[in-house]
């Protein structure tokens, strides 16, 4: 019996374990790939890359031959930071006014708001384009801004709605008999303590509206696209090793944006609990 | 006279005041949600209601168009079994992972737990591209496998379903392990040392105890993998190419190639529906097993 349990037990140790590291191997590997392949000296996506050489990298900096990624780019952070600053705004004010509500409206209203993380986002998409050209908007980075904000705003609203919950009533009870107004107990007392959960909020729809796709493909043109939509149209035709480029530039910011947010906020401990 | 000094001798009447108050902080937000999410949604639900590409002649033309055609019911079912294949790939790999960030020590904890968001942070664009150079035909399976002497010819895994899946696999999986990995790091340690100290193997232990408890955030796991991996317009294009035709791709080429608005509106209800009613069904699945586990 003892045997047969050791045997059972090391059958565990060696399937689980296996397949955890095949994961690990699963989620790392092709970032690995992709940063190694953009310092190829060659100019197909050969693996190993033939040769090592900066050259992609110097042709996408390049203001002259790389001027639509640019301002693809451009564009990108002009309708992250936009809608990120007004989500801000409006999620924040939002879950002041919900999140201790505990009336079925204002249940119902919270679920309202988050709503456009399960819609599938391609729908809502074509839905603002319907809309904004019933309306006459010709496309433009306002209307980005717009639809970003809806697909955003979520995530600022769910971390903020989190920290006010998780902030102890007797703080701001303590305020205001203590004299302090509504106001100076929101700017001295509760603004500061559920700051992080706000930064946390912000920074996740920051990235998610330079990540978003089913949106700025339906209200972009030509001239008001994003990265994403940009380096999409060069993967479907040219395949230019440029996109290796821009994805290693991504990566690059990515990690070092992760290590700010890790020393600032804790954003993983926030990602998990 | 100040507020604050009214309040102090009308605490109550301060009170509801304030409710009052915090009540109104969410109507910015809610005139923004009527204007940019519920008015483009109704709209969208009447274009559908269109027979012609001019949106003239209301009529529900559109719809029995689309539902009268076999390829609608075959797009709809592929794209509903792109997420269930996704879905099964991410549980079979992404648990043990789980279980295993369990047993690590807390700093190994953190690196594991930043080597799985990391990637979440990058764009899915970049992902998607990152299998391009491991899948192609010139890429890193192609070789390895070739130079193992496995194969001779270099396989096609780039356009086929078996490479998609195996893309969002990776693509969905910090969707699959945060919440996993966030409802496993609460459960009791001393459950799985009094199911040991009783005897039990540990895949005994396992599936009549980590398992059932663990159901929660194993649910909300695959409800977002799910939710994702069938909208997940750029992978399932530009890995999956353009004979494999899924709802997002369809919804497209109807709005942007062809531009039949009401056609389009049709398909995107139709992925909006069949989505959220797998979503609905599993998520009753979750609280009916966890409901269970209370009793």
């Amino acid at each position: 019996m003892g045997r047969r349990r050791n045997f059972l037990d090391l059958s565990y140790t060696v399937v689980i374990g296996g397949i955890a590291v095949l994961a690990v191997l699963i989620i790392v590997s092709p970032v690995i790939v992709a940063l190694m392949t953009s310092f190829t000296a060659g100019r197909s996506l050969k693996f190993p890359p033939s040769g090592f050489s900066f050259g992609w990298y110097e042709q996408l900096f390049d203001p002259v031959r790389s001027r639509p990624i640019h301002r693809a780019a451009g564009n990108s952070l002009e309708v992250a930071a936009m809608s990120t600053l007004i989500g801000v705004v409006l999620a924040t004010l939002a879950a002041l006014g919900l999140a201790r509500n505990r009336a079925r409206s204002a249940r119902a209203a919270d679920n309202l708001f988050m709503s456009p993380l399960v819609l599938p986002g391609i729908a809502f998409g074509l839905a603002a384009l319907v809309y904004f050209s019933t309306l006459g908007f010709r496309p433009s980075l306002n209307l980005m801004i717009a639809g970003h904000l809806i697909v955003t705003m979520p995530f600022i609203l769910r971390t903020t709605t989190a920290s006010l919950s998780q902030l102890d009533p007797a703080l701001l009870d303590s305020s205001q008999s203590l004299g302090a107004s509504w106001f100076y107990t929101l700017r001295r007392v509760t603004l500061p303590l559920i700051f992080p959960g706000i930064a946390a909020g912000a920074f996740l729809a920051f990235m998610a509206s330079i990540d978003n796709v089913p949106v700025s493909l339906f209200l972009s043109n030509a001239r008001t696209d994003t990265l994403p939509i940009r380096m999409w149209g060069m993967m479907e035709t040219t395949l230019d090793v440029r996109v290796a480029a821009v994805s290693g530039v991504l990566i690059a910011a990515a990690f070092v944006l992760m290590l700010i947010m890790e020393w600032t906020v804790g954003l993983t401990r926030r990602m998990r609990d | 006279m100040t507020s604050a000094a009214i309040g102090a001798s009308l605490p109550g009447e301060q009170r509801r005041w304030f409710r009052l108050a915090e009540w109104q902080l969410a109507l910015p937000l809610s005139l923004a949600f009527a204007g940019l999410f519920l008015a483009p949604l109704l709209l969208l639900v009447a274009t559908s209601f269109f027979d012609d590409d001019k949106i003239t002649q209301p009529g529900f033309a559109s719809w029995l168009k689309f539902f009268g055609d076999p390829f609608s019911y075959k797009v709809i079912l592929d794209t509903l079994l792109l997420g269930l294949k996704t879905v099964c790939a991410t549980v079979v790999i992404g648990y043990p992972l789980a279980l295993v960030y369990l047993d690590l020590p807390p700093r190994l904890q953190k690196v594991l737990l930043f080597i799985i968001v990391l990637p979440m942070l990058l764009s899915v664009v970049v992902r998607t591209f990152a299998w391009i150079v491991v899948l192609g035909r010139e890429g890193v399976v192609n070789q390895t496998l070739q130079w193992l002497g496995v194969i001779s010819e270099p396989l096609k895994l780039l356009q086929t379903e078996l490479g998609l899946v195996i893309s969002l696999t990776q693509i969905e999986m910090p969707l699959m392990l945060l919440p996993l990995i966030s409802v496993m790091s609460r459960l009791d340690p001393n459950l799985r040392d009094a199911s040991a100290a009783l005897g039990a193997s540990r895949w005994r232990t396992l599936f009549t105890v980590i398992v059932p408890l663990s159901m929660p955030g194993l649910i909300a796991g695959c409800l977002l993998v799910f939710a994702s991996a069938t909208t997940a317009f750029i992978s399932q294009t530009v890995i999956g190419g353009v004979r494999l035709i899924y709802l997002p791709l369809l919804i497209w080429q109807q709005s942007l190639v062809v531009y039949h608005w009401p056609l389009a509106a049709v398909a995107s209800l139709s992925l909006v529906v069949s989505v959220l009613s797998v979503i609905a069904a599993l998520s009753w699945l979750g609280r009916r097993s966890s409901r269970h586990l209370h009793a």
